[in-house]
């Protein structure tokens, strides 16, 4: 990753959150650590799950790709380190997937060597063709992470959906899991996405969003918003792309208005200052990095103006 | 799966390119000091070459035969499994290849090998020298670390491409069967590079495609030598 994301969040001032979002105190464990409470003054947005209220923080963590590093055990406790830099900066929500490869084994070791956090968040996914066998990966799944339950659990790029989502609504309703979601990526199935979305009591839904692909803005993100859903936008720096395309210009001045030290943190304030976005999660398998990008649920939001200007902005580059 | 024509090769990527290396790095620590071992391996097939009779060539091909087994267990189902999970099958392929060239090579005999005398035999020899050679040199060149180093024989790129180099110089049927795992490998292969936007990338898929080419340059000129004789046999036989 660039060098130029390790700017410094100086430029951050107390401000009001943007609409939609509600600012908190910091939490107690960002406080504690030196690093973060010097990166991060502004108040600390969430947004309402709209099924139930719960607070989510606005950036939340991906694991494709970063997470898989099999049973190299140096970069497993390199991964626990960016899990420790997440929870201390205030994250909960991470999102993984038995697609992953070891992903979900090394957020396992990871919040196992963190004590397991309570703050946590857990959301995975079902991925499998069978709808028999999706409990079996469920389980599966459980066991990798370690946790008692998952908050959240999606039918993974809609894989079978008709078959896996009865089984998760009769998980949630036994009390064993939270939430129940559907997500695909790359703009694919948008139009089963949105009659899943028309059709399904689900609490969540997860598609790819950023300053570049937008075309969730048309359909999904109102829908979303007048059915109270609530979205988890991935690919929100498209791999890592965005970063290396906007990332040999200096930041603009009006960075500063908005509270960003760093480019990630203006892709990453763009996506979840829609009023119908619950949290973005970047992947990443940098400590430095995670505080950058969790550092976008600090400050204030563009509004619909600074919006446009970044979109403008970014398209020139 | 639907909308097949959006996905790209990097969508199938699981891994980061760091990880994919530290794999090799890992793997050579945990393996020391079989590298040699396969390297010296490696040379005894050349030597096998110079000379080789009959229980020669079923030497070279036990030897191959056993560098594939090693390569589908100690490496693609230990470790490459664990960061791809299309690594078991690939266990199950390098296995796969073990068994034909045991059954093709050792118990039936059916490789003989010659000294080189035609294009293919030639480039068969440099193709499988190169893998030994030169193919492990090109990571640390590229500025990957010493210890990622693939060496023939225990890595599967290099003992893919070897092979198809030492199967260029088989006459005699049965060879074109072998070929055809260790070209699937070099194509995989050479995608997965690919989409981590690999240097080296060509390498696998370039010696692939130069042994398949030069088998089918070789067949051709085969059945063209089949039919100019079959037909100065019949002016032979006819009053």
């Amino acid at each position: 990753m660039p060098q130029s994301r390790t700017l410094s969040r100086r430029t951050f001032l107390a401000s009001l959150a943007a609409a939609g979002a509600s600012s908190v105190l910091r939490p107690a464990s960002a406080a504690a650590h030196p690093v973060a409470a010097a990166a991060a003054p502004g108040p600390f947005l969430t947004r309402p799950i709209p099924s139930t209220g719960e607070k989510l923080p606005l950036v939340g963590l991906g694991s494709w790709i970063t997470f898989n590093v099999g049973d190299d055990m140096a970069a497993r406790d390199s991964c626990a380190e960016v899990l420790r830099a997440f929870f201390q900066e205030g994250g909960r929500l991470i999102d993984s997937s038995p697609m992953y490869g070891s992903s979900q084994e090394v957020i396992g070791y990871g919040i196992h060597k963190l004590n397991n956090p309570p703050q946590l968040f857990s959301a995975d996914k079902v991925w499998i063709s069978s709808g028999a066998r999706g409990p079996e990966q469920v389980e599966e799944s459980r066991r990798h992470w370690g946790v008692a339950h998952f908050d959240l659990l999606q039918v993974h790029n809609l894989m079978s959906w008709e078959e896996h989502l009865p089984k998760l609504f009769a998980m949630k309703a036994a009390g064993r899991l939270r939430y129940v979601g559907v997500t695909t990526s790359d703009g694919r199935r948008h139009d089963d996405m949105e009659r899943i979305m028309r059709s399904q009591p689900v609490d969540f839904v997860q598609f790819s969003y950023n300053v570049l692909d937008r075309e969730v803005e048309e359909r999904l993100l109102p829908l979303a918003r007048d059915r109270r859903i609530a979205v988890i936008c991935n690919r929100p720096l498209r791999r890592g792309d965005l970063i290396r395309r906007v990332e040999r210009s200096p930041l603009p001045a009006w960075a500063a208005e908005i509270d960003c030290g760093n480019w990630a943190q203006i892709l990453l304030k763009f996506i979840v200052s829609h009023p119908a976005v619950s949290c973005a999660i970047p992947a990443t398998s940098r400590a430095d990095h995670v505080r950058e990008n969790v550092g976008a649920s600090y400050g204030r939001l563009p509004d619909e103006a600074m919006r446009r200007r970044i979109v403008a902005h970014v398209e020139k580059l | 799966m639907s909308e097949w024509w959006t996905y790209t090769l990097r969508d199938f990527l699981l891994f980061s390119p760091r990880t994919y290396y530290r794999l090799f790095e890992i793997y050579n620590a945990a393996i020391w000091p079989a590298q040699i071992v396969a390297f010296g391996l490696g040379l005894t097939i050349l030597a096998l070459l110079r000379r080789a009779t009959a229980t020669r060539a079923r030497l070279i091909a036990a030897i191959l035969a056993g560098c594939w087994l090693w390569v589908a267990i100690a490496f693609h189902a230990t470790r490459y499994a664990t960061i791809n999970t299309a690594g078991v099958y690939f266990a199950w392929g390098f296995g796969l290849e073990a068994a034909l060239l045991i059954w093709t090579g050792v118990v039936r005999g059916r490789l003989a090998f010659e000294r080189p005398a035609d294009l293919a035999s030639h480039a068969g020899l440099w193709i499988f020298l190169f893998a030994l050679a030169i193919e492990p040199l090109v990571g640390p060149v590229l500025g990957r670390e010493w210890r990622q180093v693939e060496i023939f024989g225990v890595a599967p790129d290099p003992t893919a491409v070897a092979t198809l180099g030492i199967l260029l110089l088989v006459t005699g049927r049965g060879r074109r069967m072998l070929m055809i795992i260790p070209a699937i490998w070099c194509a995989i292969t050479g995608a997965t590079l690919l989409a981590m936007k690999a240097p080296d990338a060509w390498i696998p898929p370039l010696a692939a495609l130069l042994a398949v080419w030069l088998t089918v340059r070789q067949w051709r000129a085969a059945r063209r030598i089949g039919r100019v004789e079959s037909s100065e046999d019949a002016r032979a036989a006819s009053p």
